[in-house]
C-alpha cells in the first residue's frame, strides 16, 4: 500500500468536484505571485518570489573564469539549490540530495537551453579569460511547488545583474556598473503540471506534491517556444497527457510572467 | 505591602515584573524571583483572586495526562508505534494498549496502523523525562480514515472546541462536517461535501485568529449564517465534548 493512501483518496474526491484542498481551482495559481528584486548587497544580482506561501531568494555571483574547451568564446553558466531545514523540516544538512540536485537542473536547463543569455557576449579573451555566471537558489519557506518559484526567480535575479567593475583584469565587487548581462526577451519561466489520477493540476502545495502521480515541468518562453521539459514522479503519462499539459503550461507561463 | 503591577488582561511579555509582594502567588506561566513575580511567555494575564498566571497566546503543545489527542505513525518498532504528538517530544502506543487482539509475535504491525496514519488516542502518563504513553482502547479512539488533518496554534484550541462543545458543534451543524479537536492543535473533518468542508477550515481558522476579540460566537454564528444561509441554533454537546460519532 502507497503512504498517503487517504490523503491521496481525498484529494481526489475534492478534485472530482473541481475543487483543491485549499478551496483552489485545480489551474490556478496561489496569490500572491510577487518578485523583489536587488534584495542582497553582496550579490551581482538578487531576487525574492514569493508564490502564495512558498518564498524562495535568489542571488548570481560573477566571476573571471576560464572557459571550457569545447566553448572557448563563451561565458559560463552555473546554477544550484540548496533545500535548508529552515525551508522545510523535510529537508537535511549537508551534501544536496537528489532532490536539491533536480532542483538545480531544471532551472539550469530552462536559463540554458532558452538561450536567453548571449553567453558569446560575455567572452573577454577567446580560451583564457570569460564571465562566470553562477546562479544560487536558496528556498526560505517551502510550501510545495520549489520549481515554478526557482526558475522565476532565476530570471528575475538576472534581469536585476549588473555586471562590476572591471580593472586590470581584476574584478572590483565593491563598484558596480550599470551594465546590464546581455539578456534577450525570450523570459523562460517554467510551469509544473502535476497529475493525479486523471485530473492535472498546477502549483501544488507541499501536501498534494507528496500524492502526485507524475509531474512535468515545462519552460517555455515568451512566443511560446518550449525550451526544457523534465517528468517526475513514479507514474507514466500518454502522449495525450503531454500535449495536454504543455498546453496549460504555455498559458500559465504568462501568468508567472506578468510578475516580472 | 504587595502591589499589582499589571491589570488583567493585559499582554505580558517574557521576564514583565506582574506583581510586588508576597501576597500574590505565581501561577502558570509566571515565576517568583525574589519578592516579585515575573511573565515567563507572551500572553495575557489573568489574576484571579491572589493568583497571577498567563494565558499563552503563543508556543507549542505540552503534553499532559488525560488529553485526547490526533498523532501521526512516525516509526514502527518491535514493541509498537512511535508517534508524532505535534509537540517537541514524540508518543509510544504499546502493543498491549492498540488493541485487545492477540497479536503473533514477529507479525507486520502495519496491518493496525501503518505510516503516515493519523490516530486519536489518549494519553495515559507523560514521566519527567516526557516519555509519553497513550492508549487507543476506549470509546471513540481510533484510526482516522478519509478526511483531512489541519493545524492549529494549540493554545486556541479550548477556543474552538467552545464551552462544552458549544463552538465545534455550531460548526458540524453549519456544514454537516464530522469534526474531531485533538488536543494538541491538530484537527481532523471530513465534509459532506468539498464546499461545506472548505467553509468549515476557514471558519476555524477564523475562530483561531479572533479568539482574543470579545463576542467571538455571536461572530462566528453569524459568518456561518452568511455563509450557508441557514439559522443556526446555539446548543452544546452532550456528553463528553468534542466527541467522536
Amino acid at each position: 500500500m502507497k503512504m498517503h493512501s487517504e490523503l491521496r483518496k481525498h484529494i481526489i474526491d475534492f478534485l472530482n468536484k473541481g475543487l483543491r484542498l485549499d478551496g483552489r481551482a485545480p489551474l490556478e495559481y496561489r496569490k500572491p505571485i510577487k518578485v523583489e528584486y536587488d534584495i542582497s548587497k553582496s550579490a551581482e544580482g538578487s531576487a525574492r518570489v514569493q508564490i502564495g506561501g512558498t518564498l524562495l531568494m535568489a542571488g548570481i555571483k560573477l566571476s573571471l573564469e576560464k572557459p571550457y574547451p569545447d566553448t572557448p568564446d563563451a561565458g559560463n553558466l552555473m546554477c544550484g539549490a540548496e533545500l535548508i531545514p529552515m525551508a522545510n523540516p523535510e529537508f537535511e544538512l549537508g551534501a544536496p540530495g537528489l532532490q536539491a540536485i533536480e532542483l538545480g537542473r531544471i532551472v539550469d536547463r530552462g536559463i540554458r537551453e532558452s538561450h536567453v543569455i548571449d553567453t558569446k557576449k560575455l567572452c573577454i579573451t577567446p580560451g583564457e579569460k570569460v564571465w562566470g555566471i553562477s546562479i544560487d537558489l536558496i528556498p526560505i519557506n517551502d510550501s510545495g511547488n520549489l520549481f515554478d518559484a526557482s526558475a522565476l526567480a532565476a530570471l528575475a535575479a538576472l534581469k536585476n545583474t549588473r555586471l562590476p567593475k572591471l580593472e586590470n583584469e581584476k574584478i572590483d565587487y565593491l563598484t558596480r556598473t550599470d551594465e546590464p548581462l546581455p539578456l534577450s526577451d525570450a523570459e523562460p519561466v517554467s510551469v509544473t503540471v502535476c497529475k493525479i489520477g486523471s485530473h492535472f493540476i498546477i502549483d501544488p502545495t507541499e501536501e498534494e506534491e507528496k500524492v502526485i502521480d507524475a509531474r512535468l515541468t515545462v519552460a517555455s518562453m515568451k512566443d511560446g517556444t518550449l525550451c526544457a521539459l523534465q517528468k517526475g514522479g513514479e507514474e507514466t503519462l500518454t502522449s495525450e497527457d503531454i500535449d495536454k499539459m504543455i498546453g496549460i503550461a504555455v498559458e500559465k507561463a504568462n501568468e508567472l510572467r506578468a510578475a516580472l | 505591602m504587595s502591589k499589582l503591577l499589571v491589570k488583567d488582561k493585559d499582554i505580558a511579555v517574557p521576564g514583565e515584573a506582574l506583581a510586588e509582594g508576597m501576597d500574590y502567588l505565581p501561577g502558570n506561566g509566571t515565576y517568583r524571583e525574589g519578592d516579585n513575580i515575573h511573565a515567563a511567555r507572551l500572553g495575557l494575564v489573568n489574576v484571579d483572586g491572589r493568583a497571577i498566571k498567563i494565558v499563552p497566546l503563543t508556543g507549542r503543545y505540552l503534553p499532559k495526562r488525560g488529553d485526547t489527542i490526533i498523532v501521526k505513525v512516525q516509526e514502527i518498532v518491535m514493541s509498537g508505534w512511535i508517534l508524532d504528538t505535534n509537540s517537541a517530544y514524540t508518543a509510544m502506543l504499546n502493543m498491549k494498549d492498540a488493541t485487545s487482539e492477540f497479536i503473533q509475535k514477529g507479525s507486520d504491525l502495519t496491518q493496525y496502523f501503518s505510516f503516515g496514519d493519523y490516530i486519536i488516542c489518549k494519553i495515559v502518563n507523560v514521566t519527567t523525562q516526557m516519555l509519553i504513553d497513550v492508549t487507543t482502547k476506549g470509546p471513540g479512539l481510533r484510526k482516522l480514515r478519509g478526511g483531512r488533518v489541519i493545524k492549529v496554534n494549540t493554545n486556541k484550541v479550548p477556543r474552538i472546541i467552545g464551552k462544552k462543545g458549544s463552538m465545534v458543534s455550531m460548526i458540524k451543524q453549519a456544514t454537516g462536517s464530522r469534526i474531531i479537536v485533538g488536543q494538541n492543535g491538530v484537527i481532523w473533518l471530513e465534509g459532506e461535501d468539498p464546499k461545506m468542508e472548505l467553509l468549515a477550515v476557514e471558519t476555524i481558522n477564523k475562530i483561531a485568529e479572533e479568539s482574543h476579540i470579545a463576542g467571538l460566537t455571536d461572530r462566528i454564528k453569524e459568518f456561518l449564517e452568511q455563509q450557508t444561509g441557514k439559522q443556526i441554533e446555539l446548543r452544546t454537546e452532550e456528553g463528553e465534548p468534542n466527541d467522536v460519532q
